[in-house]
């Protein structure tokens, strides 16, 4: 257990001191919304179902940090420990390698969650964007929603022969997923043709869930959101567990 | 005494590639317990099931009386590791790494001590990317021993090292035996095996060719000293086969290069070069190593 622990406040420690984590983690959601808040402003408009440009990028931008985590970051991380050889040295210490993953993924949700804080004070001092929905639900949903991004993230380090592969593979299905499926730009705002590639994206799900229960809707509105992340999460889980190597 | 290691009909292949080939061997406690051979001959493979981190394809290990695989974690809370490659996160601090890994292990070193012993106490807020080649090793065989281990393995210890820093690891293993700890190591330094070793293995191409004490194998090996001079202006060597001790003598220009042995052999050499009143120059004696040793057993040098 105090093994656990240290690693948890070590992995903490690591990210932050990491320049470029730390940037697009911490640093970048709030700089969307200072940069769009003043393309768009926060007037609420039919559009967004008379809720403001700012108002909805909130549980949006949420939804990137997600997927900047899932996707960018976990894979990255794991498969470079893993060229490196850091995986092999604490492969040989009696340590669990379950209580290696878990404590990475602990330290992951508490960097999206400190992420996600930021990006709704910056909202709140700027445009004081609303929130309708209730705080230990959508955190619950943060959590669920950020446990299948980083799925597919310990999937992706599973597969890719090496670091710099990891990090092409997650930036590929990433990016496009970034502007496809609302959670930059709403989707409000696309073409038909955008809005149907999106449905084959599970950030769009992410971002529904999450959109929703920000503003207030119950968690049986969402069964289908629910039903897709709780498929990518259990069987990305299983994939990454069949993939994963130490060395 | 009592076994600490014991491995039986090791064997591992890697497809086609046999690695290690039907190798046995017991390791005692408290000694130095070296693997010698050249690189690709087999030593990490070895090591490292015996270590539990690889599952040998035939034969059994036995590592402080416990199948070292079947029950890792009991026996990695006993041992101390020093891989051949590792890191650590680039920027995870000297002291950070000792108090993370401490923390894995029942029984716990005095990081402080440590630090100190290992030279590293100006290093502790250093973070692992900022240390020399060498700091790193240390800081490694500081996180092997951080559980006060009963075996600590090291691969490779001092590879990489400038020779200073390779003679003041030797002293700390010494004296990490001093402590009651029994350490296996690997090394393609035959020099390093003959100073350090109780015991030395060695292997090449997965086999196991010798197993000794370094002394006995070099007696054993019944190789002739060489004395060696040089004798300015052309000067002609003296007849020197009379004496007993003297097998013969080979002169390429100045060099001359005396073959004998016994225990006068040196002296009486010298003595009769004097009487002879020839003027010698650069006299050294040449006594076999373990470099012979592994010359005569192989038929091949060793490759660095």
């Amino acid at each position: 257990m105090k093994g656990f622990r240290k690693l948890t406040w070590m992995n903490i420690k690591l990210y932050l001191r990491e320049p470029v984590t730390t940037f697009f983690t911490l640093a970048f959601p709030p700089l969307l919304v200072v940069l769009f808040g003043a393309m768009y402003g926060n007037d609420p408009t039919p559009m967004f179902g008379g809720y403001g440009s700012m108002d909805v990028s909130m549980p949006g931008y949420t939804a990137m940090i997600l997927g900047t985590v899932g996707l960018m970051g976990v894979p990255i991380t794991i498969s470079g420990y893993r060229e490196s050889g850091v995986l092999r040295r604490f492969q040989t210490t009696p340590m669990r390698p379950v209580t290696y993953i878990v404590a990475d993924i602990v330290a992951n949700l508490v960097m999206t969650l400190l992420s996600m804080m930021g990006l709704v004070i910056v909202g709140w001092l700027l445009y004081r964007v609303r929130f309708e929905g209730q705080v230990i639900g959508v955190i619950l949903a943060v959590v669920f929603c950020g446990l299948a991004m980083f799925s597919i993230g310990y999937l992706i380090a599973g597969l890719a022969r090496g670091a710099r592969t990891a990090q092409v593979i997650g930036m590929v299905i990433f990016y496009p997923m970034m502007f496809l499926s609302g959670v930059a730009i709403p989707l409000e705002v696309m073409p038909e043709t955008i809005r149907r590639i999106s449905d084959f994206l599970p950030l769009t799900y992410v971002a529904r869930l999450l959109r929703g229960l920000w503003f207030g809707d119950a968690w049986g509105e969402h069964i289908l959101e629910i039903v897709i992340i709780g498929c990518v999460l259990v069987v990305c889980t299983a994939l990454a567990a069949r993939f994963f190597r130490w060395e | 005494m009592s076994s600490v290691i014991e491995v039986r009909n090791l064997r591992k292949a890697y497809g086609t590639l046999i690695a290690v080939d039907d190798i046995s061997f017991d390791v005692e406690e408290g000694e130095i317990f070296g693997m010698v051979g050249p690189n690709g001959a087999g030593k990490t493979t070895t090591i490292e099931c015996i270590e539990g981190l690889r599952q040998q394809n035939g034969g059994s290990v036995k590592l402080l009386g416990m199948d070292p695989i079947e029950k890792r974690r009991t026996v990695a809370n006993h041992i101390g590791i020093q891989l051949q490659e590792s890191a650590l996160p680039q920027r995870l601090r000297v002291a950070e790494a000792l108090d993370l890994f401490a923390s894995f292990y029942e029984r716990r070193a005095d990081a402080e001590e440590l630090l100190s012993t290992l030279g590293l106490t100006e290093k502790r807020s250093s973070s692992f990317k900022k240390l020399s080649g060498g700091q790193k090793q240390r800081l490694f065989i500081a996180l092997a021993l951080i559980n006060r281990p009963r075996v600590v393995f090291f691969d490779e210890l001092t590879t990489g090292l400038d020779p200073q820093a390779r003679r003041s690891m030797w002293d700390l293993v010494r004296q990490i035996r001093e402590q009651g700890c029994t350490v296996f190591l690997t090394t393609h330094f035959m020099e390093e095996a003959e100073r350090l070793c109780d015991r030395v293995l060695i292997i090449d191409r997965g086999k196991l060719v010798s197993l000794d004490t370094p002394e006995a194998m070099i007696r054993s090996l019944g190789a002739e000293n060489r004395l060696v001079f040089t004798l300015p202006g052309n000067q002609a060597a003296p007849s020197l086969t009379d004496l007993p001790q003297v097998r013969r003598v080979e002169q390429f220009g100045e060099r001359v290069i005396v073959y004998g042995h016994g225990e006068r052999f040196a002296s009486s050499v010298v003595f009769a070069l004097e009487d002879a009143g020839v003027d010698f120059l650069d006299l050294r004696t040449e006594q076999p190593n373990l470099e012979d040793v592994f010359l005569s057993l192989t038929g091949q040098e060793m490759r660095e």
